[in-house]
């Protein structure tokens, strides 16, 4: 018995490009990681430089029309979906760099500890969210996969010195390790039913849908559900998000969402036979049960928070729900959807957490806990401030004029579309159920009147900077939904 | 870049001009004053500039091809909607109007503001204000001019409020904006009845080559767009019946009164009208209930300003009765002309503005003319500036006012003497108003306490400055515009030509006039208008108190402006209380009940969802596990 020689497949470098440039940034940023203390001071401002070469290739490997889109015998695709994805993955990182900066310096100034590192962990986890959303290979989804936790594991546990911040951490990785075994066993089953690891290659007798697919199938999908935070898997989420340092929530509520979502878009669409066939009435079924009961679960929990962070955790749930009626549809309108509504949810989520984190700043780290009481009268003593939070939660909400507005109307439109009437109805109940726990905040700070003792809100640039770019960001895509959306609707082609 | 290509920028500029000012405003810090009037008249004159650059390039084009749309982005994709801007003879005529008297009102805001604690904020609605009129004249669709047109009305409400710690300007600015509504419903609905029956396109230019294709089917569909754009038209201008918000509108800075509520916003609804010219030309129906309104309106107001004593109210009432001179020409179909009354009408009427200002300010904010007399000495600068606003808005030989007023009368008489016979009769009345006016507070024995005026001093070179080339522009302005009789069609009536000729001949009756006899007829009116109002308040000043005492009930009826806000209240607003009471009831009782109970079942549940949340692993892991077997054993099973 002689064995296949083994043929190493031809590289297309271009492609690889973004992935290889991050990549090559975040080991630099951890190298000066260990340089001396006046280049571990500037990690922050290194790591949003790093952003700029994969954005660059992205923008060339977009606007070059037709051409190859994959590369390593279809390990890599880059087509419109990872471009789209990949965009949304490196603006998020961007903002929240930005947060960190005045984070990572008021640590280095309260304990002289080292926080270098926090920028590189980001950069990679940006990394592994870029492959998970660039192939319809089992291995490299599930490789994108740990290198994107991985590093979470580690962000999510920064603040050493916090008691919350550890149990998070564990509980996170715990049960983030439980869920890799449930991934890896479904991929490995359906190894063994279909004898290929690429999705796209699927034999069409799959589409029947034999026992041990479908139970391959299932255990993946369970794995992303875990990711995404869908009901049942979503109860760790809350104490997670809220334990995890502000900065660090910030990155992963948009950003592993986001590259969740790409997973799972990435699973379903990859072949007709998981797209079209019974297989898909299967899950779309199942997802849709899941949807109508994770937006509900996330918004009557979030209902009755007082804490402002475990309240944006709780709403982010409800928003995985939304998302999921939009790839239930299983229509190019509903795959836009989850694209735009994804950037629309980025800007409105980091731009919200930014203002937490500078309330937060202010209130100083003897007070635990951003209770949403503290936000009284934040109106008027910053205007501002109150008015950029005010615009975030409208567009949370889901008002006109705003991003969230038009994310949710493309996916209740698409929904529509889809003769999908009870998932629109119950998505529609529960945008206005989120209105009164996101109107609340606004309630709050506009006709409450501030606490005594409350302190004054300094600004620091980066947190200002990203604060101003979310609020453009929320808006313009309420008002200019147009070419973006036109790119959107391209992701499928 | 030409100049043209350039015009996306001209309410940009101003826009921007209010960003700067505001930003800082509304976070609580205090810009330098000098910059304040550096960034707000600054973005405004580079407007001004950019806008005559642009007007040059488009005259320098032939005469056809004077039209030229400029794309900023793409707005509302769907419905074909983009922030674009045509400039063509019409919008040039408007913005050289907008920005020009715009830039002459704020350099004069920069004194007569001076010493107002909240000149930033001022001069940040001043600068919206100029970007939000600019969208309404160079948008090319009809959402995109509704922008604008909600925009100034925002920006209007904003302005009379501007002292907002007194209740008066607060009500008042409550009141423009809610009359407002009424007529932008009705605007709203023309808007989107345009946009179904002409070729589901809001695009001005193609609603308009599509509506003779519509008239030809049914003619009931063209009438009714225009009468409900009229009736935003009404709101907008303050005509019958929707006048009652503009006099309360005084209670603005002067210099708001002049900039919006005389020279610019007010003529929007002409504006648009004229925009829509040729759709009017289509629908003889509405093209007479808009002259109907606008003759009544101008003889109503007219008589009105003869007994109010507030300097600005008698301005006011003239400006309602001279947008009323507006309609009856469009009506008439003469929509040169009524953009004509509207370009000398923003020179004399906001010359008559600021320089009431000019007054008011010299008193120390009094307005009441029984309380003025004899300042022709005192402010000699002021009374010239103002004299030259009187003659021209009387209707003086030569001045502007005649050329324009007197090319309306001509047109009245053409469509219908009855319309020229309460034109004349408004003529009239005008010029006795103005010269009551003028002899009120210029001329006879003084009558405020000197003690209290202090030194009288007269306006400084900011608020001087502006007038005077006012004055100038009132007096010689109408030379543009001189009948075509004298020397051929004036430079003005050419160059709108290429946009309103077509509706003009279209909606024309197609006989002539004795014209020159009406010219002489109005001239003679003016004068004795004059003469009226000399003898009855000047040479006889006991003569208009016997007159009042002798017709009593009639002068009550004017003194209390025919009592329209009073039926407005019995009719309208006593009613709708009542109703809003009732369903208020309703909504305490019933939906707020139903509201809350979901609420309250809301929480209960959440509390018991909170159990789950117990915040340790095993219980989450337990879950998971719980909910993998679930969807196993649907997939597979």
């Amino acid at each position: 018995m002689s064995a296949d020689p083994i043929v190493i497949p031809p590289i297309d470098w271009s492609l690889l490009a973004p992935f290889v440039s991050l990549v090559l940034g975040g080991i630099a940023v951890t190298l000066m990681a260990v340089g001396p203390p006046s280049w571990r001071r500037h990690t922050g401002h290194a790591a949003l430089l790093v952003l700029v070469p994969p954005a660059w290739f992205l923008w060339r490997l977009g606007s070059s029309p037709g051409g190859a889109v994959e590369t390593m015998s279809g390990m890599v695709v880059m087509d419109h979906f990872s471009i789209g994805f990949h965009a949304l993955f490196l603006l998020t990182a961007a903002l929240a760099l930005l947060l960190a900066v005045p984070v990572l310096a008021d640590a280095r100034r309260q304990h002289g500890g080292d926080s270098a590192e926090y920028d590189a962990l980001v950069l990679f986890a940006t990394a592994g969210m870029m492959l998970m959303s660039s192939s319809t290979n089992l291995l490299i989804l599930f490789l994108g996969l740990e290198v994107l936790s991985l590093p979470l594991y580690v962000l999510v546990g920064f603040s050493r010195t916090q008691d919350r911040s550890m149990e998070s951490s564990v509980k996170y990785f715990l049960l983030g390790a439980f869920s890799t075994g449930f991934t890896i066993y479904g991929m490995a089953l359906m190894y063994a039913a279909t004898g290929t690891l690429d999705l796209s290659r699927l034999p069409e007798e799959a589409a029947e849908g034999s026992t041990l697919l479908m139970l391959g199938f299932g255990l993946t999908l369970v794995g992303f559900l875990f990711k995404i935070a869908a009901f049942p898997f979503h109860f760790w989420l809350p104490d997670v998000y809220q334990g995890a340092p502000t900065s660090v929530t910030a990155f992963m509520i948009a950003g592993t969402k986001a590259a969740a979502f790409a997973a799972v878009l990435r699973l379903v669409t990859s072949s007709p036979a998981l797209w079209e066939g019974p297989v898909a009435d299967e899950w779309a079924r199942l997802l849709s049960v899941l949807a109508m009961l994770t937006m509900t679960a996330g918004n009557v929990v979030a209902l009755v928070q007082t804490d402002i962070k475990r309240m944006l955790a709780c709403s982010s749930i409800a928003h995985a729900g939304y998302l999921m009626i939009a790839v239930v549809t299983r229509s190019g309108d509903g795959v836009a959807g989850v694209l735009y509504y994804l950037a629309a949810y980025l800007f409105m989520n980091l731009g919200a957490f930014a203002v937490v984190l500078a309330i937060d700043r202010a209130r100083g780290s003897h007070a635990p806990g951003d209770p949403i009481a503290s936000y009284a009268g934040l109106a008027r003593r910053h205007p501002l401030l109150a008015a950029a939070m005010a615009l975030f939660m409208l567009s949370l909400t889901g008002v006109p004029l705003t991003g969230g507005f038009l994310g949710k109307f493309y996916i209740f439109s698409a929904a529509i579309e889809a003769n999908l009437y009870p998932l629109a109805a119950v998505g529609l109940l529960n945008s206005a159920l989120a209105a009164a726990y996101y109107l609340n905040v606004i309630l709050v700070m506009y006709m409450r009147e501030p606490q005594a003792e409350a302190p004054g809100v300094r600004l620091p640039l980066p947190l200002g900077a990203g604060i101003a770019l979310s609020a453009a960001g929320v808006i313009y895509l309420g008002i200019f939904p147009g070419r973006f959306l036109e790119f959107a609707r391209t992701l499928l082609l | 870049m030409q100049p043209l290509d350039l015009i996306g920028l001209i309410p940009l500029l101003p826009l921007a001009g209010f960003v700067l000012i505001g930003l800082p405003s509304a976070a609580g810090r205090r810009l330098p004053r000098p910059l304040v009037t550096a960034i707000g008249c600054g973005s405004v004159a580079l407007a001004f500039a950019l806008s005559v650059a642009a007007v040059a390039a488009l005259a320098g084009l032939p005469e056809h091809h004077r039209s030229h749309q400029a794309v900023l982005g793409e707005w509302m994709g769907p419905l074909g909607l983009s922030w674009s801007f045509v400039l063509d003879p019409l919008s040039a005529v408007m913005i050289l109007i907008v920005t020009g008297v715009g830039l002459l009102i704020h350099v004069y805001s920069a004194g007569y503001m001076a010493e107002d604690p909240g000149y930033a904020r001022y001069f940040a609605y001043l600068n919206l204000f100029m970007s939000m009129m600019l969208t309404l004249v160079l948008g090319s669709s009809l959402p995109l001019l509704f922008v604008g047109w909600e925009g100034v009305g925002l920006c209007s409400y904003l302005l009379i409020g501007f002292f907002h710690s007194r209740t008066d300007c607060a009500d008042a600015g409550r009141k423009a904006f809610l009359v407002n509504r009424i007529g932008d419903a009705s605007f709203v609905l023309g808007m989107l009845l345009a946009w179904s029956a002409f070729g589901f396109t809001f695009d001005i230019r193609e609603i308009l080559a599509n509506a003779p294709g519509v008239a030809a089917s049914s003619p009931g569909t063209v009438t009714l767009v225009a009468l409900l754009l009229f009736g935003g038209a009404c709101g907008k201008s303050a005509q019958i019946p929707l006048f009652v918000w503009l006099p309360d509108a005084m209670a603005g800075p002067t210099p708001v009164s002049a900039l919006i509520h005389a020279a610019t916003m007010v003529t929007a609804g002409v504006y648009m009208v004229c925009r829509m010219a040729p759709l009017y030309a289509l629908a003889p129906g509405a093209m007479a209930v808009v002259a109907a309104v606008g003759a009544a309106t101008a003889l109503l107001a007219a008589v009105i300003a003869l007994a109010q004593d507030d300097i600005k109210k008698v301005l006011a009432y003239s400006t309602i009765s001279q947008l009323g001179y507006m309609f009856m020409a469009a009506g008439a179909g003469a929509f040169g002309a009524a953009i004509f009354h509207v370009t000398t009408h923003a020179f004399f009427k906001a010359l008559l503005f600021l320089g009431s200002g000019a007054v008011i300010h010299a008193l120390h904010g009094e307005q009441d003319m029984r309380k003025m007399g004899g300042l022709r000495g005192a402010l000699p600068r002021t009374f010239l500036f103002f004299a030259a606003g009187w003659v021209a808005l009387s209707g003086v030989p030569l001045t502007s006012g005649f050329f324009s007023k007197d090319e309306i009368l001509y047109h009245a008489w053409l469509a219908n003497p009855a319309l020229w016979a309460a034109g004349i009769a408004g003529a009239l009345l005008t010029a006795t108003y103005m010269t009551r006016l003028m002899a009120m507070t210029f001329f006879g024995p003084s009558r405020f306490d000197r003690h209290a005026a202090g030194r009288l001093h007269e306006a400084p070179a900011s608020m001087a400055v502006p007038l005077g080339i006012l004055a100038v522009l009132s007096l010689g302005g109408g030379l543009m515009g001189m009948p075509a009789s004298w020397l051929g069609p004036g430079p003005f009536h050419r160059w709108l030509h290429p946009v309103l000729g077509a509706a003009e001949s279209a909606a024309s009756p197609g006989h002539h006039g004795p014209e020159t006899l009406l010219m002489v007829v109005s001239s003679l009116v003016a004068l004795g208008g004059i003469a009226l109002g000399w003898r009855l308040w000047v040479a006889r000043p006991g003569t208009p108190a016997a007159i009042a005492a002798r017709l009593s009930t009639v002068h009550r009826l004017v003194k209390g402006k025919f009592f329209v806000d009073e039926i407005y209240d019995a009719a309208v607003l006593r009613p709708y209380a009542a109703l809003c009471r009732g369903l208020a009831r309703f909504d305490t009782a019933a939906v707020d009940g139903a509201v809350n109970g979901v609420g309250a079942t809301a929480e209960t549940f959440a509390h018991a969802f909170k159990l789950f949340h117990s915040g340790f692993v095993r219980n989450y892991a337990l879950f998971y596990l719980l909910g993998a077997a679930g969807v196993l054993w649907y997939l597979a099973a």
